[in-house]
């Protein structure tokens, strides 16, 4: 017999919570949902555009009744629950409904505050939390003129703004001086009240109200320094209060909200309680991203499954005003411990304020330009140290290094017309519309249904921009972000257990973490062999079945299913022989495109799968092996004449970048990796562009790292310089290694740098020469194992040619 | 009009892997899940007619090499928000010998 769940309030909270659970444990409870409101869940969040006429409710719903029925849920809408039988274990219902239950799942959230000022109980008074309220104001709007909005935050602005699109005559009424001082300091929500005023809003600023006037109906507003004002509507948007009566009613321990603990169990063992009705180490939270955090934990427990915590949540605000962009998170004011850096342009209408303490981010408050707002977001959860680029921090992630593709910041200010992903060719509008008609929350909801930012990711700072200005406040930390769907843990959770459990195989790892699929996906399974093969060189037995195709057969597929060969060329060099053995090849299968690449290669295309072994005995007849472009692995090392040839040259460029090359080449890394030599400053080979490139000087060698000419270039940082060869070999095999211990998989090096910062880089390999002397040693260790050419082998019969052969020719 | 045609023994893909059956009409590729179930598809993408016998085979999933689509080893047909079908192919598998339905 299933065990029996009932969840009391049918909102994004606790049907959140329900749609973890039935991904994790479809089949555990016969469940049971009341809701006070006639509807199916609906997004809250949304009720704001939907009130600016921009949306409609059929747009807002998340999850309709045929979700219920399709999830063997019943569902009853319009009941509300008067009492729980703790003893018994059932609920009981106004319609005098009894539902017994095995756990119970409390998501009553929250009721708008009412002042309790004379009037507040008139007619046309009423907060700003459902449907219902909407509807009100919707019908308010048609037939009356005026409306007063008591509240001047987040919600007041929403609500007013509302009224105003719907022709009414509004006026905010805000206690403070600053609007939404929650969320602005003084100077951006000046900003925010000047660009309000300007669409039409009027304000009474530091104004108390004193009474509500009128009949049985209201009819205006009076304040305590005696100023009336009439109103034919007043929508209280003074905050919210977590909805605890019924937890009070059973005798459940509430404060302020629901106690519950850091698995969202109340003091009741058998009641789980999420969303804005709850008290967790002392936080109430009225945003959406900590509820789905909670839904996420809590889910996990009543499958009991018994793994994740809830911590609290930080979180970032937006307000979904049409045409205001405005970002907030943190503490943005700041005291005498901390400093804080600003940048204001008021005639072009930005403002951004970071807070640091010890070059921390604490907080941060963006007026106009907030397409950076995510990223500061994200360093401040992280708790980044952001001195080693302090100094361009105010103009955001696309000035770390140098600028690239793109170059558009502001989503607010696009058109629905225009082209966010260049990639796939997907529109703002585009986005948009799938956030809102599909429900979607994340980043990667919005990549899977749209495509959009999921191919390079240029684009993830504007898609994620219109995420946040579409759902609200939305945002997830990339640092804990689970690997892929099949499992909830991190890439360094993930990467140390292997580490820490002598895990030498991929399905160990899926075994001791508990995956949920058993072949893992297309995702994480690369990744975790990769994970294994760089914490276990000498043990781990690499799956081919687990690459990706162009690493399975040691050749870049193309978009007709043909295949491209680059035979390696030693720091760029090549010789007549080799160069005839390339012309040979191409003649005798008949390849119809040779082409030098980027990395100063040779690029044959339109290869045949089958003809893959043939080409390559061929080349490895001449003396040439793989030259690995098509792997996560070190690419070319790209070099100039040098001092041998050129008259500025101040070392031996070409002679230095063959010994680096044939260091490094083989080697599994998180991705591809590109080392260039330069033989003097005129830097002729681009060494300030790669992942390791090495500029020669008359006095020895500069080492660059984390360089890289794709998709955003960035300009390498410069790690240290050196004298000798040989101490240039060293730095380099133990920055590789950090990047291969470290670097998630599919991290280049100059994002993966911006992550863990140079000054951590600089420590472990220039500073501590014990550690630089035992990653390079580790990288010498493992270099044993990957310097073999696969062609080769494949070529001399040592593995099998499956690969290859078609299974049978039939017809 | 169809015939089945044998083609191989199971322990010539590899688990999680796939092979090309060659035909007149185009290359069929056949698939060996984790549990040696086998599966036969139109080697073509519904997207970019990328071939899918390179893919990477996941439950009774390959996922695309071009652009990373899902398609099911059971339908043919793409997952998640994807639309399309690619052709499929009845299998029979008896001790360890496969069989592939083709048609003409």
């Amino acid at each position: 017999m299933k065990e029996k769940l009932v969840l009391v309030g049918n909102g994004m909270a606790g049907v959140r919570t329900l749609e973890e659970l039935l991904k994790i444990a479809p089949d555990k409870y016969e469940i049971t949902v009341f809701g006070a409101e006639p509807y199916g869940n609906y997004n809250r969040i949304l009720l704001s555009p939907v009130l600016a006429g921009e949306k409609t409710i059929d747009d807002i719903m998340l999850n309709d009744l045929q979700w219920y029925e399709d999830n063997n849920i019943t569902l009853h809408v319009g009941k509300k629950i008067v009492n729980v039988d703790r003893k018994a274990r059932k609920v009981i219902a106004n319609d005098g409904t009894e539902t017994a239950y095995d756990r119970l799942l409390l998501a009553t959230g929250s009721n708008p505050f009412i002042i309790p000022v004379p009037g507040h109980d008139k007619k046309g008074v009423i907060g700003f939390r459902d449907i219902n309220d909407v509807d009100t104001m919707l019908a308010a709007a048609k037939a009356d003129k005026s409306a007063v909005v008591i509240g001047g935050g987040l919600l007041g602005l929403e609500a007013a703004n509302g009224l105003m699109l719907q022709g009414m005559t509004v006026t905010v009424v805000h206690l403070m001086a600053t609007l939404m001082e929650r969320q602005m300091d003084p100077v951006s929500g000046e900003m925010l009240k000047q660009a309000l005023e300007a669409k039409g809003l009027n304000f009474l600023m530091e104004a108390q109200t004193e009474e509500l006037l009128g009949g049985e109906r209201v009819s205006g507003v009076r304040l305590k320094d005696g100023t009336e004002i009439s109103a034919d509507l007043v929508v209280m948007a003074a905050g919210i209060r977590p909805n605890i009566e019924l937890a009070e009613r059973i005798g459940l321990h509430a404060e302020r909200g629901i106690v519950v603990n850091d698995t969202l169990q109340t003091f009741d063992p058998k009641i789980y309680s999420v969303g804005e009705c709850v008290q967790h180490r002392g936080e109430t939270y009225g945003l959406v991203a900590p509820l789905f955090e909670q839904a996420k934990v809590c889910a996990n427990h009543l499958a009991e499954h018994g793994i994740g915590v809830y911590e609290g949540s930080v979180t970032s605000t937006k307000l979904k005003v049409t045409g205001v962009d405005l970002f907030s998170a943190g503490d943005f004011i700041g005291d005498e411990s901390t400093e804080e850096i600003v940048m204001k342009d008021a005639g072009n209408g930005t403002y951004k304020k970071v807070i640091l303490k010890d070059n921390k981010i604490q907080g941060a408050v963006m007026y106009g330009d907030t397409v950076d707002g995510a990223w500061y977001f994200q360093l401040m959860r992280d708790q980044t140290d952001v001195s080693d680029f302090r100094e361009s921090l105010m103009f955001g992630q696309a000035h770390l290094g140098d600028a690239g593709h793109g170059g558009e910041n502001a989503a607010a200010l696009m058109s629905d017309e225009m082209e966010i992903c260049g990639c796939n060719g997907v529109t703002k509008g585009c986005v948009v519309k799938a956030i809102t008609t599909q429900g979607l929350f994340t980043l990667d909801e919005v990549r899977a249904h749209t495509k959009a930012s999921a191919s390079c990711g240029s684009c993830t700072g504007l898609v994620e921009q219109i995420l946040a200005s579409t759902v609200g406040d939305y945002s997830e930390s990339t640092k804990a972000t689970p690997m892929c769907k099949c499992t909830d843990h991190c890439h360094d959770t993930v990467r140390a257990a292997i580490k820490e459990h002598h895990l030498i195989s991929i399905q160990a790892v899926r075994e001791h973490l508990e995956w949920r699929e058993p072949d893992g996906c297309a995702s994480c399974r690369p990744a975790l062999n990769y994970y294994v093969l760089a914490a276990w060189p000498a043990e781990a037995v690499d799956d081919p079945q687990s690459r990706f195709i162009n690493e399975r057969v040691h050749a870049n597929i193309q978009k007709d299913g043909t295949y491209s060969v680059v035979p390696r060329m030693w720091g760029g060099l090549t010789t007549p022989n080799e160069l005839r053995a390339i012309a040979d090849v191409a003649d005798k299968f008949e390849v119809p495109m040779v082409k030098v690449t980027g990395g100063q290669r040779i690029d044959l295309f339109g290869i045949k799968k089958e003809d893959l072994p043939a080409v390559w005995s061929d080349l490895n007849d001449a003396g040439m092996v793989s030259g690995h472009a098509y792997g996560k692995t070190l690419r070319t090392v790209k070099t100039c004449v040098g001092s041998e040839w050129c008259r500025f040259g101040t070392q031996d460029s070409t002679g230095l970048g063959v010994k680096l090359e044939k260091f490094t080449w083989g080697s599994n890394m998180p991705h591809k990796f590109k080392i260039a030599v330069s033989g003097c400053p005129r830097n002729c080979a681009e060494a300030t562009i790669k992942d390791f490139g090495v500029v020669c000087v008359d006095s020895g060698y500069e080492l660059h790292v984390a360089g890289n000419g794709g998709i955003k270039v960035r300009a390498t940082d410069l790690l240290c310089k050196v004298s000798t060869e040989e101490e240039v070999k060293e730095y380099c095999g133990a920055f590789t290694q950090l990047y291969r211990e470290e670097a998630h998989y599919l991290d280049r090096t100059a994002p993966w740098i911006e992550r863990v910062g140079l000054s951590y880089v600089k420590e472990k390999v220039v500073e501590d020469a014990e550690s630089r002397k035992a990653l390079n040693a580790r990288f010498i260790e493992s270099q044993k194992y990957s310097q073999t050419d696969p062609w080769a082998e494949r070529v001399s019969g040592k593995v099998a040619p499956n690969e290859f052969t078609p299974l049978k020719v039939v017809g | 009009m169809s015939h089945w045609v044998e083609v191989g023994t199971v322990e010539d893909i590899p688990k999680l892997g796939s092979r090309v059956l060659q035909t007149a009409d185009g290359d069929v590729a056949i698939f060996r899940a984790a549990d040696d179930t086998v599966f036969a598809l139109r080697d073509s993408c519904p997207h970019k007619q990328g071939p899918l016998s390179q893919g990477i085979v996941h439950g009774y999933t390959v996922t695309c090499p071009l652009h990373n689509w899902k398609i099911s080893l059971e339908s043919g047909e793409a997952q998640g928000v994807d639309e399309g079908c690619t052709g499929r192919y009845a299998v029979q598998v008896e001790a360890g010998r496969i069989k592939v339905e083709l048609k003409g």
